[in-house]
């Protein structure tokens, strides 16, 4: 049997914050409580374990550990506290997964409707994946899909189905 | 099926990350209003063969609601605009106008002022779409 | 005899491999082809000319082409699940062990009793169908209708589920190129060395298309464009894929087959892309045009250019003795093939006068004789040709010689394929020289950007022999022949096929002319020309000259009709691709999804969601669960799921002035720590949804919204703060699936949650419709006092990753209470008892709050709110509005779903008059009666008045209106 087009797992240890705001008047505030630099339009920061994503032009993520979540939360909510701003624990309505291995793109092309080889190194997409919404960024190994919690089931089986051996998207 | 670019986060979107909104640039009017001006606002539209100003929102993406200049027969896109203008912006006209020099605008040319309350509503109830929005 | 079947030549066939012998079956008998054959060359090499009936007539048919434009040779394909009909033999490949069989015939292919409709002909004319709709009603039902229902429907639909994947797959692209032959291989060459990303698909599993058949040295002027192509890192070749249509701004559908060949191979068996183009290059050549004479569908008579693939490209003879018919110099390119195989060319009919080019001149030289002038005025044979007869073109029909022969080769011309091109909008002009219509490059169909979105190259384009790229050398001028002989009489037009699937003939599009159509458009729709599986490949532009000729108008004047995708059918598979069973749509599930469908839950679908509708226990039907369920809360306390609802966060300096125009009543007031409820309405009025909020901070709000409305709520709060409202300070954020929700409900509610020890759960600490922050079990939680059933009820908040551990921590505190967990229908059904209202039962987007009794949750103070003006509308306020009322049922009968109520007289159709509906309705198990609610004319006007529903079939239903809260009116269990 020939191998999948790439392994899909699913992150299960990530906290996640949600973060609206005026950017351009509290991204140092944030960049501060978050230990990231504010990205650019359509990017991620990251620092290893942290990871700052560009959601909108008012809303950021952020990802980071689990154990890290409480005091991050207030240190952002701390920070932003004299702005008109909104700091959200999201953790626990997402799922996660990593697509890894050489043909991770083609798991991808099959679900979302998005010029993946035009997205850089460090951006981040959001987009559909068949028939539900999620976001797409880069890992060295190949992609992370996030997603909601509530389709999980469905994001699992697409994915895999999408990388079922023998369905490589190279030309025959 | 259409591409249309998001001017918040420039990403071209197909029509399906896309949610249509109908007729831009409508000017909302509430308690008070005769009813010749509520039933205009609430059910008359513009159906024109040519150049049409509507509302998109990026609903599979940033969630944000934009304007799009487009020509109802061709498809062609004149360009696209934020949702928080009372009218076609200067730069879009003059776009328009490149490819449609006959065209004129049916609004007063009078400066649009950034304040102004006339802006875009909406007839709620219709969108349905998942935004990835949390 | 070859191995391989009588009409195998001894050698050639450049795509077949006589070393891999292919046996299958056709009608149940064994038949052998080899590796590379299509199923049409297999079955012709087995002597199996006639492979199929025509639709109307059952006429016996062969095929006619050996590709995509195939009319006649449609067959069913495989066994249960795998069947699948209206398949192309000449374009499907063979392969080991297929199942073929014959379609439109009964009880066989030879013996067909529906080939009697082929004597009634003159019965079945051009617009049969609609003329037969009118006349008599009589003759319809009992003659007409009948014979038409038996012959209905092209082939059998398969009765089994298709065990094949299919998938989809989305690609960006700078050019695409379709047609691998030679003109899109060079056309790829030339976009990639401008270093564009290059996809080039052919439909077929070969490139090079016509090259290395019609032209000298073509396979190597091929070998070394496809060579130089492989070598390009910016270009991808894909081979057996179709592009099927092309759509607005560059959108491109291809299909490619993937293991149509091999189905047991454990891949998709087809893909769709997806292509994003930045510019198409339309490289999709020239199909061949029939000749228009008497006996032109008999099983034998081809186009010439499929003759010769057949001997070229499979070593097939279509027979031993061809005669060619043509207008122009191409078609003696078979007489040469059909002669370097060693088969009989006894004549080439030619209805020019003069034919004085070098391929004629060639053909000549093997001694073939050239009859100038000349036409076919008939065939001799039914089921196969036997002879040809032969007469002068410019004449009506008077035979001059008859030649004996087994098949006809006939040309009638070139037609670029322009479909791509035009189902986007690029225009066509009139080629009077080529007599063809080919594409104006000076209008074609333009993308986003205003700009030309395709192009076309080669035959496509109108430069039928691409001499630049073949070294071709001109060939003499064609001549027009529409129509064979000129002077042809009524009764050979009769038998002059145009649409050969659809049974449209040359006498058929001059009726609709007589009778007054004259749009092509119409013509079309009248005879059914070119609306068979073929759409009218080569059908068409016969159809129209025939048209034009008939309207003594131009070609160009008449038109064409339009060129709608796909140009080849594309599977349903491939259209749903992964979306069928697990996979058919998402899911949405809660965190105690698993727990419920352990418990044997019955899930009702409420939008994506999967929501429990009752948990019955082995044996008990769902009414009894249902009823098991709302007497133990009424009892004791029960738990329900609901996490589903829809929680939305709105905070900011603005929030409250915000949610007061969102809201119908007053949010801003509300006290932090407390929750209200509200209704949601559209600018319409009308009411879309409706929930508690609680109010979590000075600047912060919850709304809860129904199961079904958190996204659609969600986005209508971001459409009025980003387009209408857009300077207000107010952030929303849909947290629905952040939190798992349990609403643990019953006079044994608190008792239950205290047993779990964590924050105060007093009626002091939290009375009714407020809400407290803490801690349960030593999960935090957001506890709100809120009641949907009438009872003491706590909806317990936690985090989601959370929730199955509360869930399971209450049932095992609870087992001596008898905890129960309660699905959708029993909280349906305690809420009615209770009389609240349910958005979509109550509700149809039509109903406004005033209309339910909830003026009171409808500011009078608030100067306006989304929908206010409305509502002031004089139909808003009509006294005669339908309003919420309950209904008693008069006999004990529980009342059916959505019945209405009659009134006295008839309206303008002549139907009873109506006066109310029924809009819920149940057994209430707590009441051990029925209960229902409706819409009913000034109901609450009529307390005590009985009304009549009736129900087909059914003695009438009567109700009395009442009250519409049947239980607790003063509502003190929800205050313990
Ligand atoms: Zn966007």
């Amino acid at each position: 049997m020939a191998e999948a087009l790439a392994r899909i797992s699913q992150v299960q240890d990530w906290g996640m914050i949600q973060i609206r705001a005026d950017l351009e008047r509290a991204g140092d505030a944030i960049a501060g409580a978050a230990g990231l630099t504010v990205p650019g339009r359509g990017r991620v920061t990251s620092d290893g374990s942290r990871k700052l994503g560009w959601m909108s032009p008012d809303e950021l993520l952020l990802v980071l550990p689990l154990s890290e979540m409480a005091g991050t939360l207030t240190a952002l909510r701390d920070a932003l506290s004299t702005e008109h701003a909104l700091v959200l624990d999201v953790s626990d309505m997402r799922a996660v997964f990593r697509i890894h291995g050489a043909r991770a793109r083609q798991v991808l092309m099959k679900l979302c409707p998005t010029d993946l080889s035009s997205m850089p190194e460090d951006g981040l997409r959001r987009t559909r994946a068949a028939q539900v919404a999620c976001g797409i960024w880069r890992e060295p190994e190949g992609y992370v899909l996030i997603g909601f919690r509530s389709v999980a089931d469905y994001l699992r089986n697409l994915l895999t189905t999408a990388a079922a051996p023998g369905t490589q998207l190279d030309p025959r | 099926m259409l591409i249309l670019t998001c001017p918040y986060c420039g990403i071209s979107a197909e029509e399906t990350e896309l949610q249509p909104g109908g007729e831009a640039h409508l000017k909302r009017v509430g308690p008070g209003s005769s009813d010749t001006e509520f039933e205009s606002y609430l059910f008359a539209r513009k159906n024109p063969k040519g150049v049409h100003f509507e509302r998109w929102r990026h609903a599979y993406g940033c969630g944000k609601w934009f304007l799009a200049a487009r020509d109802t027969a061709t498809l062609q896109v004149f360009g696209t605009y934020s949702a928080q203008t009372p009218h076609p912006t200067d730069e879009i006209v003059a776009a328009i106008r490149v490819h449609r020099p006959d065209w004129q605008p049916d609004w007063d040319s009078a400066p649009a002022a950034a304040s102004s309350a006339s802006n875009p509503a909406a007839i709620s109830g219709e969108t349905s779409a998942e935004s990835p929005k949390a | 005899m070859t191995e391989t079947g009588p009409f195998r030549l001894p050698r050639g066939g450049r795509l077949i491999d006589r070393a891999y012998p292919l046996p299958f079956r056709f009608d149940g008998r064994q038949m052998r082809g080899v590796a590379g054959d299509t199923i049409a060359s297999a079955l012709l090499a087995n002597g199996q000319l006639m492979m199929g009936r025509s639709f109307k007539y059952h006429r016996p048919r062969g095929p006619i082409a050996s590709g995509v434009e195939e009319p006649n040779a449609l067959l069913g394909l495989g066994q249960a699940g795998r069947f699948e009909p209206n398949q192309r033999a000449t374009t499907t490949p063979l392969i080991g062990g297929m199942v073929t069989t014959s379609q439109n015939c009964w009880p066989s292919l030879n013996a067909d009793i529906g080939a009697v409709n082929n004597w009634l002909y003159r019965f079945f004319p051009a617009g049969f169908y609609y003329k037969t709709f009118i006349h008599p009603r009589a003759f319809w039902k009992h003659v007409f209708e009948p014979v038409i229902r038996r012959s209905a429907g092209l082939g059998k639909a398969p009765t089994e589920a298709d065990p094949d994947k299919y998938e989809q797959a989305y690609a960006h692209v700078d050019v695409v190129v379709v047609g691998g032959g030679i003109a899109g291989l060079a056309a790829a060459r030339d976009a990639a060395r401008e270093g564009k990303s290059v996809w080039l698909v052919e439909q077929t599993p070969h490139f090079g298309g016509r090259t290395p058949t019609d032209h000298a040295d073509g396979q190597s002027h091929v070998d070394a464009l496809v060579a130089e192509l492989q070598g390009m890192q910016n270009v991808t070749l894909r081979r057996s894929t179709q592009a099927t249509g092309l759509y607005d701004h560059g959108y491109l559908l291809a299909r490619e087959s993937l293991a149509d060949h091999d189905p047991n191979a454990g891949i998709p068996r087809q893909r769709l892309w997806r292509i994003r183009a930045g510019h198409v290059i339309v490289a999709t050549g020239a199909l061949e045009r029939p000749l228009s004479f008497a006996g032109n569908d008999v099983p034998g008579v081809m186009l010439a250019s499929a003759v010769r693939d057949y001997i070229n490209d499979y070593g097939v003879a279509p027979g031993r003795r061809i005669v060619v018919v043509a207008n122009n110099d191409d078609a003696y390119r078979t007489a040469l093939v059909a002669l370097e195989a060693g088969l009989e060319v006894p004549a080439v009919i030619d209805a020019r006068n003069s034919v004085e080019g070098a391929l004629p001149a060639a053909v000549r030289a093997r001694g073939v004789r050239v009859l100038t002038g000349s036409a076919i005025a008939g065939i001799k044979g039914g089921h196969s040709v036997e002879a040809v007869k032969i007469c002068a073109h410019s004449g009506s029909g008077d035979v001059t010689e008859t030649v004996d022969a087994d098949c006809v080769a006939m040309s009638g011309g070139w037609s670029p394929v322009v479909h791509l091109w035009s189902h986007c909008g690029g225009k066509l002009n009139w080629d009077d020289a080529q007599a063809m219509f080919a594409p104006d490059p000076n209008r074609p169909p333009t993308g986003a950007d205003g700009k030309a979105m395709a192009s076309c190259a080669g035959a496509a384009a109108g430069d039928l022999l691409v001499a630049g790229l073949t070294g071709a050398q001109a060939e003499a001028a064609i001549m027009p022949v529409w129509v064979m002989p000129q002077q042809a009489t009524r009764k050979m037009k009769f038998k002059m096929w145009l649409d050969f699937q659809n049974d449209v003939k040359v006498s058929d599009v001059e009726l609709a002319a007589q009778e007054g159509y004259h749009s092509v458009e119409h013509t079309k729709r009248y005879t059914t020309l070119g609306m068979a599986t073929d759409q009218g490949k080569v059908s068409n532009i016969n159809g129209l000259a025939v048209l034009s000729n008939a309207l003594n108008q131009p070609i160009p004047a008449t038109g064409t009709t339009t060129f709608r995708p796909p140009y080849t059918p594309l599977t349903l598979g491939t259209i749903a691709a992964e979306a069928r069973g697990e996979l058919f749509q998402p899911l949405r599930k809660t965190p105690m999804h698993g727990w419920h469908e352990a418990r044997s839950a019955f899930f009702e679908p409420v939008g994506h969601w999967r929501r429990p509708y009752c948990y019955p226990k082995a044996g008990e039907s769902h009414a009894d669960a249902v009823a098991r369920e709302v007497r133990a809360v009424r009892a004791s306390v029960g738990t329900l799921d609901a996490s589903t609802l829809g929680k939305i966060i709105v905070k900011g300096p603005d929030a409250g002035k915000f949610l007061d125009m969102i809201y119908t009543g007053m949010m801003s007031t509300l006290p932090v720590g407390k929750c209200r409820y509200g209704l949601i309405c559209n600018e319409n009025g009308f009411l879309i949804d409706d929930g508690v909020a609680a109010r979590l901070s000075e600047d912060t709000w919850l709304v809860h919204t129904t199961t079904g409305g958190a996204e659609r709520i969600h986005g209508h709060m971001e459409d009025w703060l980003q387009c209408e409202w857009w300077d207000w300070k107010v952030w929303t954020a849909n947290v629905t699936e952040q939190w798992a929700q349990i609403a643990v409900v019953g006079p044994k509610a608190r008792v239950l949650l205290e047993r779990l020890g964590g924050m105060d759960l007093s009626a002091e600490a939290l009375p009714f419709m407020g809400w407290a922050e803490g801690e349960i079990a030593g999960i935090p939680a957001r506890v709100y006092r809120i009641s949907f059933s009438g009872e003491l009820s706590f909806e317990v908040a936690v985090p989601a990753n959370r929730g199955l551990e509360l869930w399971e921590k209450l049932h095992e505190a609870g087992k001596d209470l008898s905890v129960t967990p309660y699905g959708t229908e029993a909280m349906h059904i305690m809420r009615a008892e209770k009389g609240f209202i349910m958005i979509g039962d109550e509700t149809d987007g039509t109903v406004i709050p005033q209309d339910l009794g909830l003026g009171w949750a409808v500011s009078k103070k608030k100067a306006d709110f989304i929908g206010k003006r409305a509502q002031e509308r004089s139909h808003m306020t009509d006294p005669e509005r339908w309003k919420l009322v309950g209904l008693e049922s008069v006999d004990g009968r529980v009342l059916p779903d959505g019945v209405y109520a009659v009134d006295e007289g008839v309206n303008a159709n002549g139907q009873r008059k109506t006066q109310g509906r029924v809009t819920s309705t149940y057994m209430s198990p707590t009441l051990n009666r029925p209960i229902a609610m409706g819409l009913v004319r000034h109901g609450p006007d009529r307390m005590g008045e009985v009304l009549e529903f009736p129900v087909a079939g059914q003695e009438s239903y009567k109700a009395r209106i009442v009250d519409p809260v049947f239980y607790d009116k003063e509502g003190s269990r929800a205050n313990g």
